[in-house]
């Protein structure tokens, strides 16, 4: 029944005594073999007979259980209990199912199925210089009968139908890689202020409203407390085309604090209004919303890598991969109080982008 | 084979003993952990009584008639809404001072809360504590309150409420206890790190959409283990330590020889 043999090699050098180590090593061989109890004792085989059976069995009972929880369990009008039911029951008696097959095959193969080592020698790699000459002699013969090296025009037609033919594939898949190559996109956002624009959107038909995200409520200056926020989107944005690609570059967040801390530069003097500031709420870093406000510290956080900018000194970084602080949006009040976009941001809102500076 | 047996148990036994462990922690947080307090329907309170305990229990931080100190800041105008919720939740007191103050036990009763809370409304006009109406979910819409929480809250407080990390030692709670009136308070008085959400930004009712939103969350999870809903960290320790575990386990299994 035990086909394991041992060889010693007879060329191998022998170990050295001296400590060194041996040239070659000698092959051990096979470990002797040692029979399970299952191969000696019918028992025992008798009774690992009996556990493949017993696993069998749990996954038939498994698979019969997912079958009849599909049928028992009513879903016309599911709770979502009864929802959470169906579907542990129905899982749990397939992965069983198949889980016990698996688990009983194993264990039959350990248990059950003869277990002495066999050895197989590989086969050598080349298939013999008497196959390769064959084949060489065939090659020759095809291209000398095709008689290729004669006629150039056939060998440029074929060679020109072999290279265009991956173009039909290569060249819509390079197309789709962006429909739109217009990166100037980038640099504007829904902001920006346009000529005889509907004036329930814009004030005077050229500045955009500031509105509740995700409400879209025009928001007064006079309704913002200290330490408020606002999440900001442009006024009737929802019902315009690309809402979605437009929102993303235009989310705004809007803070009131105490004027007097505000630190603002000469010529941003004007961008904010009775210490109400707005920011674009698109990490410079890689383009997360930034919208964890601290409203004791005045620190706006980034969720995604802990970038931290500091809302009263321009949103420059404080902390953190950033490498440049938010963008500023420039607001002012209408007649009736209403908060407006005086401009667009003056550079483009999130990560950096290779043309960005351009 | 009693001997093999033997080793056999003992190769399985550190798995079933953190299963074992983890099924144990689990429970015991179950039973031990605490549950949110109920609010009580009373909502007026004795500003005299409520002066006298602001001064034995308040004065020393936010100072006589709670002008504040270098301490904590000035409650004038702050409203009773802000008291309320402070003062039920258990943050004020303030146990110790740090970065944040931590939900407890409260230290007042309801009654003693309002008083507190009245005395505090008699300083200045400030926000008032909702009344039942405004803060019952059932008159709430769910599916407009994610919308709201999706963007003013969810940042901080995660997408279902669980709470999450902010910087230097502070955090955003979870919701999961809180209840429909202090989750009101929080939203209108923008309470320690997090910012205000008055009635101009989320009206009354918007409030109470986001309240129902929350409470939809802490019923059953159709999809199984939520795993206390935090994403990715827990989720990831339950795949490495339990999916990848079984299949070492089971990859050990099939190699090892039969007895």
């Amino acid at each position: 029944m035990s086909s394991h043999e041992q060889q010693p090699s007879t060329e191998v050098a022998r170990s050295g005594t001296d400590g060194r180590l041996p040239e070659r090593f000698e092959n051990p061989g096979l470990a002797p073999h040692r029979h399970r109890l299952a191969d000696s004792d019918p028992k025992v085989s008798k009774r690992s007979e009996r556990q493949v059976v017993v696993i069998f069995l749990i996954s038939v009972l498994a698979s019969i259980a997912g079958v009849v929880g599909y049928f028992v369990i009513p879903l016309d009008e599911p709770s979502i209990l009864d929802v959470r039911l169906s579907t542990l029951v129905i899982g749990a008696g397939l992965g069983l199912g198949m889980l016990g097959i698996g688990v009983a095959a194993v264990q039959w193969a350990r248990a059950l199925m003869d277990d002495a080592e066999k050895v197989e020698d590989r086969h050598p790699m080349s298939a013999g210089p008497s196959v390769q000459q064959q084949a060489f002699e065939m090659l020759r013969d095809g291209g000398s009968e095709a008689n290729i090296a004669r006629r150039p025009v056939l060998k440029g037609a074929v060679g020109g139908a072999l290279a265009l033919a991956p173009l039909a594939f290569l060249v819509p898949l390079i197309g789709n890689l962006g429909a739109d190559w217009d990166i100037s996109k980038f640099a504007r956002t829904a902001w920006r202020p346009v000529r005889g624009g509907d004036p329930e959107r814009y004030y005077q038909g050229q500045y955009r409203y500031l509105a509740v995200d995700p409400q879209d409520r025009r928001i007064k200056a006079s309704e913002i407390t200290n330490n408020n926020i606002v999440h900001v989107i442009p006024h009737g944005l929802p019902e315009e085309e690309h809402y979605l690609e437009e929102k993303a570059k235009a989310v705004v967040l809007l803070v009131r604090v105490d004027p007097g801390l505000l630190k603002e530069s000469a010529e941003r003097a004007d961008w904010s209004y009775e210490g109400i500031v707005a920011y674009s709420k698109i990490c410079t870093h890689v383009g997360c919303p930034v919208a964890l406000y601290e409203q004791q510290t005045h620190h706006l956080l980034c969720p995604c890598h802990q970038s931290t900018f500091d809302i009263t000194d321009a949103a420059k970084v404080v902390f953190g991969p950033a490498k440049r602080a938010l963008p500023q949006l420039p607001i002012a009040v209408d007649e009736e109080g209403y908060l407006y976009a005086k401009a667009d941001f003056d550079e483009p809102v999130g990560p950096s982008y290779w043309q960005r500076e351009r | 084979m009693s001997a093999r047996g033997r080793g056999r148990r003992s190769r399985f036994a550190p798995m079933l003993l953190l299963a074992f462990a983890l099924v144990l922690v689990g429970g015991i947080y179950t039973a031990v952990a605490p549950n949110a307090a109920q609010a009580d329907t009373q909502t007026t309170g004795d500003a005299a009584h409520g002066e006298k305990l602001f001064i034995t229990n308040c004065a020393t931080c936010h100072g006589t008639g709670a002008v504040g100190s270098d301490l904590a800041p000035s409650l004038i105008g702050v409203g009773a809404a802000s008291v309320h919720f402070q003062v039920t939740t258990g943050r004020m007191p303030m146990q110790a001072s740090g970065a944040q103050a931590p939900a407890k036990p409260p230290q007042f009763d309801e009654s003693e809360a309002l008083d507190l809370a009245a005395y505090v409304a008699t300083l200045g006009p400030g926000p008032e504590i909702p009344t039942e109406d405004q803060v019952d979910p059932a008159q709430g819409s769910p599916a407009n309150g994610m919308l709201l929480f999706r963007t003013n809250c969810a940042m901080c407080h995660n997408a279902v409420g669980a709470g999450g990390a902010l910087t230097e030692g502070k955090y955003a709670p979870s919701l999961m206890e809180s209840t429909p009136t202090v989750i009101y308070e929080a939203m209108l008085t923008g309470p320690q790190s997090m910012p205000g959400f008055n009635d101009a930004t989320l009206t009354p009712d918007e409030k109470r959409d986001v309240i129902a939103f929350l409470m939809e969350q802490r019923g059953t999870q159709p999809g199984g283990f939520a795993l206390g809903s935090i994403g990715p960290v827990s989720e990831g320790i339950w795949v490495f330590i339990v999916g990848l575990g079984s299949l070492i386990g089971i990859a050990v299994w099939v190699g090892s020889r039969s007895s």
